[in-house]
């Protein structure tokens, strides 16, 4: 390089005479407020916490409100205490609908985690494809629920299933399975419909946190003699945990407050032996008008999703203290 | 790499991963060759020696044809694309303004702030689905878009804001600080610094806000009733079964109908939307 | 063109208080660097200076203007950052024009500003680039072509260099200073190298856990350091300390430990006679030991045993041990001695220094 500093002083003479600065914004009294570092914050912050606390806060303190009520559609109830409470508690539709949301929760989220890392470490690998394999993975996840579960329940349909036409094809059944007119068979298509629909959520995030493995680590495991299975135990899923938890504390919560998939799938039936506490709440507080009621059996959801999310934010604590 | 011999690389991995695929896509074909089948052939005795059931020779746009001109299914399918629109607009706006107040002042109660952010990110809808219809009511704005609008920000804003926040902080101060020594406002230099850089993240929620809130349902279906004024996923639900009949050929084609613009927008924008995905459960 | 008054200035956090009471006056058109170890401060008081910390008492004034209140944009400096902090989304030219866009300049000087800067600094072809497509020093280019068009009352430098390798950074250090020469500006540069610390600065600060230790110009930090950290922080290798016990003795004072038995070099007698009996630290740098000759007084020769031997082309620098202390001695290429053989070493008398073993501060 050249050394331009020494030379070419006549072209660049004009820097050195310094112009006037242009007169500065006027110091406006808007732009002065904006400066500050506090105010600042909380003009950004307004419109979130304006929004948050409409239709989170306030709708939550309502919440809490009403199900101390007897409130109806049309009619503003009094204050009853824990009445609603204690009625649902009383009420063996809802005893079913309090076991089925932790069942349904328990075993889709055991499913989403198994076959969602086996998908990972399917997909971690190199092959002929993989990007578009990656994507199409992930389309149960994208495509609204409501319309892929319709068709998994024509995929069930009584009559003209094609999964017990295959099963029948292939010699395992005699007769049809009773897959939604069965309570327990109900169950089990919800939580087979819930894993396919979360299991990509699953791989794909274990799949990021896969990739930002460092290779050699396997490699030295290799060396250090460890076949497959060891090396997943010993190398991969330590690294992997921390991802790990938080996926499943997302997906306990959405599973555990699910709706969508149970309302179009079952509606709850045959006989209310397939309802989760969010259609249960649904029923009786929309559908009925009950809304007192409804309120008190939406919040049963609560202590669960406190606990998880304390378990999560605890554990975040920890991860950023390390 | 480790060496595998070649059967085990079947058995292990090419095997196991067309089941996989297969698995995952059935469904979605499933949805197609019924959404294309006609209602003769789709009610067809499944002992049938007659049944094919995996394809069909007689494809039929009919199903379709209905759909459209028989239902207001394209009222809906507008009425999902506006609401998304409008609502991921709306969150966006606020969560780039509330993610850069969280990601870079200091305040007072910033912390608490954040975490109650996260709080409210991870509160499910259906807890709250029978209050807001209260407050819906209240604000006279039931069965108009606006009931959907002003809530799914609810849990759009929270995302937006959990995902960019996490972006500005990738993003040196010290670029900000530079604007503001060559004559920024705080306010200019983190719409004409930050904001440009964070385009990326900006984009990636974007699109992961608006698949959620073309996939909301329990909302759109407490707090809408006239028809016309349905969602995609509601109206599916609620307007092509009459009575007890399930008219299958057409639920799947406004099935297809109704995943088809998510699944193009995701497709253009695949490498985004993953990085929301992951991005949004990022501590 | 600006002087830069701190007065009594203090930056506090939660719990660090970073800046303690400081004092500074810059003047005009001077080179004012900062150095210190990492957490001493400088750089949050070159943060408060540019506006991005708030101060939390003190003040400063750059010009006759008090800035404590106004915001970064308003006080007319300029900064160039450690990671150079260049806007990603931009060009070259863009990045060195946003400044002056900001401040509404008209477009035709705007250009020209532009490219008299990108002349002085040889980055004329880079002017259509993105920040990525440039190597290290092309960025440090631009970020410091960035600053000097907006022509401000004062140039800051946090760490301008850090981030280079040891020779663009050499380079990078001369080619800072005939800036400096010819742009006459005010300007503060914040480093923790005392080696670009001695060659840029006009005057350097040496900075401590906050507070400031010593003012001076280089040369003289360098020969008449006010305490023991400056001592050691100025000069490389460091100097040698070794605490010795004051002596009276044949009508002279000495400094005895095990292993040495020098005389107090007359300059410093009169000041040490309040220490006689008592231990003080005795401070030698490297370059003021030499092999003991025939004309070395003897009262300043002391035996010493190498332990290591650091051949460095243009001079050697020997690890030795003398009782319980290990001293570096820096002498001539020429020199033979070998590891375990045991040398004579001189002081040179006069440079010598001396601080209190408690207060640390030169006598």
């Amino acid at each position: 390089m050249k050394k331009p500093i020494a030379g070419g002083a006549g072209s660049v003479a004009g820097l050195e005479v310094a112009l006037p600065h242009p007169r500065a914004t006027q110091p406006q009294r808007l732009t002065r407020f904006l400066e500050n570092e506090r105010a600042l914050a909380a003009i950004l912050l307004a419109p979130t916490v304006l929004i948050l606390g409409t239709f989170i806060a306030y709708p939550f303190i309502m919440g809490v409100w009403l199900s101390l009520s007897s409130t109806s559609v049309g009619n503003v109830g009094e204050f009853v205490g824990f009445k609603n409470f204690a009625k649902a508690w009383n009420d063996s539709i809802f005893r079913t609908a309090f076991g089925n949301t932790f069942y349904y929760t328990f075993w889709a989220t055991i499913f989403k985690l198994t076959l969602g890392m086996w998908l990972a470490l399917l997909l971690n690998r190199h092959f002929r494809g993989k990007r578009i394999v990656r994507a199409s993975m992930l389309l149960p996840f994208i495509v609204p629920t409501v319309l892929s579960t319709f068709a998994w329940r024509w995929m069930f349909d009584p009559t003209f299933s094609v999964l017990n036409w295959l099963l029948y094809k292939g010699g395992l059944i005699t007769t049809k399975l009773p897959f939604l007119s069965d309570g327990v068979y109900g169950m089990w298509c919800a939580i087979t419909v819930n894993t396919w629909r979360g299991m990509p959520f699953f791989a794909i995030t274990l799949l990021a946190g896969l990739q930002t493995i460092n290779p050699d680590l396997h490699e030295a495991a290799s060396l250090d003699g460890a076949n497959g299975w060891k090396r997943f135990w010993h190398v991969t899923w330590p690294l992997l945990k921390p991802v790990t938890v938080v996926v499943v504390v997302f997906s306990v919560i959405q599973t555990f407050s699910d709706f969508q998939l149970i309302y179009v799938l079952t509606g709850g039936g045959p006989a209310n032996s397939t309802h989760l506490l969010a259609t249960y709440a649904y029923q009786v507080g929309v559908a009925t008008g009950l809304l007192g009621e409804g309120a008190a059996i939406s919040l049963f959801m609560l202590p669960v999703l406190f606990v998880v999310v304390w378990l999560q934010l605890r554990y975040l604590r920890r991860m950023e203290g390390a | 790499m480790v060496i595998e011999r070649k059967w085990k690389t079947w058995v292990y991995f090419y095997i196991p991963l067309t089941v996989f695929v297969v698995g995952t896509l059935f469904p979605f074909y499933w949805m197609l060759i019924t959404a294309i089948r006609p209602d003769a052939e789709l009610y067809r005795s499944w002992r049938a020696a007659t049944n094919t059931p995996f394809w069909t020779l007689q494809p039929t746009l009919e199903h379709f044809r209905d759909l459209m001109a028989k239902t207001t299914f394209p009222h809906w399918l507008w009425n999902t694309l506006f609401i998304a629109v409008v609502s991921t607009a709306i969150s966006l706006f606020c969560g780039l303004l509330a993610g850069y107040a969280l990601a870079r002042l200091r305040f007072p109660m910033a912390g608490t702030l954040g975490t109650s952010i996260f709080v409210t990110y991870l509160v499910p809808p259906t807890l709250l689905f029978i209050p807001l219809a209260n407050i819906i009511r209240t604000f006279q704005v039931g069965d108009t878009p606006w009931a959907l609008i002003l809530t799914y920000p609810t849990f759009l804003i929270p995302f937006c804001t959990w995902l960019l926040m996490g972006y500005f902080k990738t993003i040196p101060k010290e670029l900000e600080e530079c604007a503001r020594i060559d004559g920024a406002t705080r306010f200019g230099a983190m719409v004409r610094i930050i904001f440009p850089i964070a385009v990326p993240g900006i984009l990636s929620a974007g699109i992961f806000a608006f698949t959620l809130s073309w996939n909301e349902f329990i909302y759109a279906l407490v707090f809408l009733s006239s028809p016309e004024k349905k969602t995609v996923p509601v109206g599916v639900v609620s307007e092509l079964i009459r009575g007890d009949i399930y008219f299958w050929g057409q639920l799947m084609a406004g099935a297809l109908l109704g995943s088809i613009p998510v699944a193009l927008v995701y497709s253009f924008f695949v490498e985004y939307y993953v990085t929301g995905l992951t991005g949004s459960v990022k501590g | 063109m600006a002087q830069v008054m701190m007065k009594d200035l203090n930056k506090k956090y939660d719990e660090v208080h970073a800046v303690k009471d400081v004092n500074l006056h810059i003047r005009d058109k001077e080179f004012m660097v900062l150095v210190g170890p990492s957490g001493c401060g400088k750089s949050t008081t070159l943060r408060m200076v540019a506006g991005l910390e708030e101060i939390t008492s003190g003040e400063i004034s750059i010009g006759d203007r008090v800035v404590n209140d106004l915001p970064p944009k308003d006080r007319d400096i300029a900064m160039v950052f450690q990671n150079y902090a260049l806007y990603p989304h931009m060009t070259v030219y863009d990045n060195m024009a946003f400044g002056l866009k900001m401040r509404k300049f008209p477009k035709v000087e705007i250009q020209k500003r532009v490219q008299d800067a990108a002349e002085i600094l040889g980055i004329q072809e880079l002017l259509k680039r993105k920040p990525r497509q440039l190597s290290g020093g092309q960025r440090q280019r631009v970020a410091v072509g960035r600053a000097i068009v907006r022509h401000p009352q004062v140039f800051l430098f946090d760490e301008p260099l850090s981030n280079l390798d040891a020779k663009l950074r050499v380079q990078m250090r001369v080619e800072l200073k005939r800036l400096h020469e010819r742009l006459e500006t005010t300007a503060i540069y914040v480093t923790h190298d005392q080696v670009e610390a001695m060659t840029l600065g006009d005057r350097v600060v040496v900075m401590k856990d906050g507070w400031i230790q010593q003012v001076g110009e280089p040369l003289e930090l360098y020969g008449r350091p006010a305490n023991k950290f400056v001592a050691g922080f100025i000069g490389s290798p460091s100097m040698n300390f070794v605490d010795v016990k004051v002596a009276d003795a044949n009508g002279a004072l000495w400094a005895e430990t095990q292993g040495i038995r020098v005389k107090v070099p007359p300059i410093h007698t009169s000041r040490l006679v309040p220490y006689k009996g008592q231990q003080v630290t005795m401070g030698v740098r490297p370059e003021d030991l030499h092999p003991a000759s025939g004309s070395d007084p003897r009262e300043y020769c002391f035996d010493a045993v190498v332990d290591v031997v650091e051949p460095l082309g243009s001079e050697i620098l020997l690890d030795l041990r003398v009782g319980n202390n290990t001293i570096v001695a820096r002498v001539e290429p020429t020199n033979r001695v070998k590891v375990h053989e045991s040398t004579r070493l001189a002081l040179t008398p006069d440079r010598a220094h001396f601080f209190d073993l408690k207060t640390e501060l030169a006598i």
